[in-house]
């Protein structure tokens, strides 16, 4: 068994407004900083795992993304994967 | 209906499940029992209402992890069978988290947690969950969510329009909701889901009666 180090990134879709990224953009502009164009949250999920190869990994990870880590009606995912 | 059962769901977090338990027994005379979210035995209740509150801390998303208790995974098969299913706020949340509606809930558009009464319009009686509330076209309801602004694509919004799913939309939009959209029910009408809560508007001491005929809709065949 292998085991793997995930990194997954789950974000409204860019259709979806962010409330939440629009204040906080907001707060960084009071702030002071400059040449903000757009500012958006999302969250990262970490995932340590075995598997028998990455083939097999990345299969558990699309499921628990499309079933579970993401809502797909108004989140879109990625991830990253590093063999340990 | 002396035997009438309606089931209301308990999961950790659920606030709202005495509420509703008070509202149907108290001031509509109907018999509920409550149902832990582990059990998957819901051959003694005829209706079903997954409360208000915060299931599961609503981590990840609200309603995700709810979706996954035994009790969502039995619902399916009594959702096809006809019977009736309220979802109210968190409950709506885990209606759509499990695909039993359409769309999603999601932040608030303007950050704020709503407490508020809100005026609401009956667009479709579709299950007969909102038929002769008096006869009237708006009711006042209380709302109370900070993730209550329900989205969809426009595919599923012309779905709903088509099939008269939209069964209530806010009069002044508080969230930010594709629509003013404040509920909706499935194809068949048996699964409402609803940000406002019926179940804090049964009795007069408390701001209104709007609430009585969606509760008592539960007992509709």
């Amino acid at each position: 068994m292998d085991q793997f180090a995930v990194k997954v990134f789950v974000r409204l879709r860019p259709s979806v407004l962010d409330p939440a990224g629009e204040a906080t953009k907001s707060a960084s502009i009071k702030l002071g900083a400059e040449g903000i164009k757009s500012l958006r949250i999302g969250k990262m999920i970490e995932v340590k795992i075995e598997g028998n190869g990455e083939d097999e990994v990345r299969k558990k990870i699309d499921l628990l993304c499309d079933r579970l880590f993401a809502n797909i009606v108004i989140e879109d995912y990625e991830y990253s994967l590093e063999k340990l | 209906m002396d035997n009438f059962t309606v089931g209301v769901v308990v999961f950790p977090g659920s606030n709202c499940d005495r509420d509703v338990s008070w509202a149907l027994e108290g001031c509509l005379d109907i018999r509920t029992k409550y149902l832990w979210h582990e059990s998957s035995d819901l051959s003694d209740v005829d209706a079903i209402v997954l409360p208000g509150g915060f299931s599961y801390g609503d981590y990840l998303r609200c309603g995700a992890i709810a979706r996954f208790s035994p009790l969502i995974n039995a619902l399916d098969e009594f959702v096809k069978s006809g019977k009736r299913v309220l979802g109210i706020c968190n409950g709506f949340q885990i209606l759509t988290e499990s695909g039993f509606l359409p769309g999603a809930l999601v932040a608030n558009k303007n950050l704020n947690f709503i407490c508020d009464d809100v005026e609401l319009d009956i667009i479709s009686s579709k299950g007969g969950w909102f038929n002769n509330v008096d006869e009237k076209q708006t009711i006042k309801l209380p709302i109370a969510h900070g993730e209550g602004r329900y989205h969809c694509d426009s595919d599923t919004l012309k779905k709903l329009v088509d099939n008269e799913l939209i069964a209530l939309r806010y009069r002044n939009n508080p969230n930010g909701s594709s629509f003013d959209i404040a509920g909706i029910t499935n194809e068949k009408g048996n699964v409402l889901g609803l940000m406002p809560h019926p179940e804090r508007a049964c009795d007069e001491t408390i701001g209104g009666t709007d609430g009585l005929f969606t509760l008592k809709s539960l007992i509709l065949k």
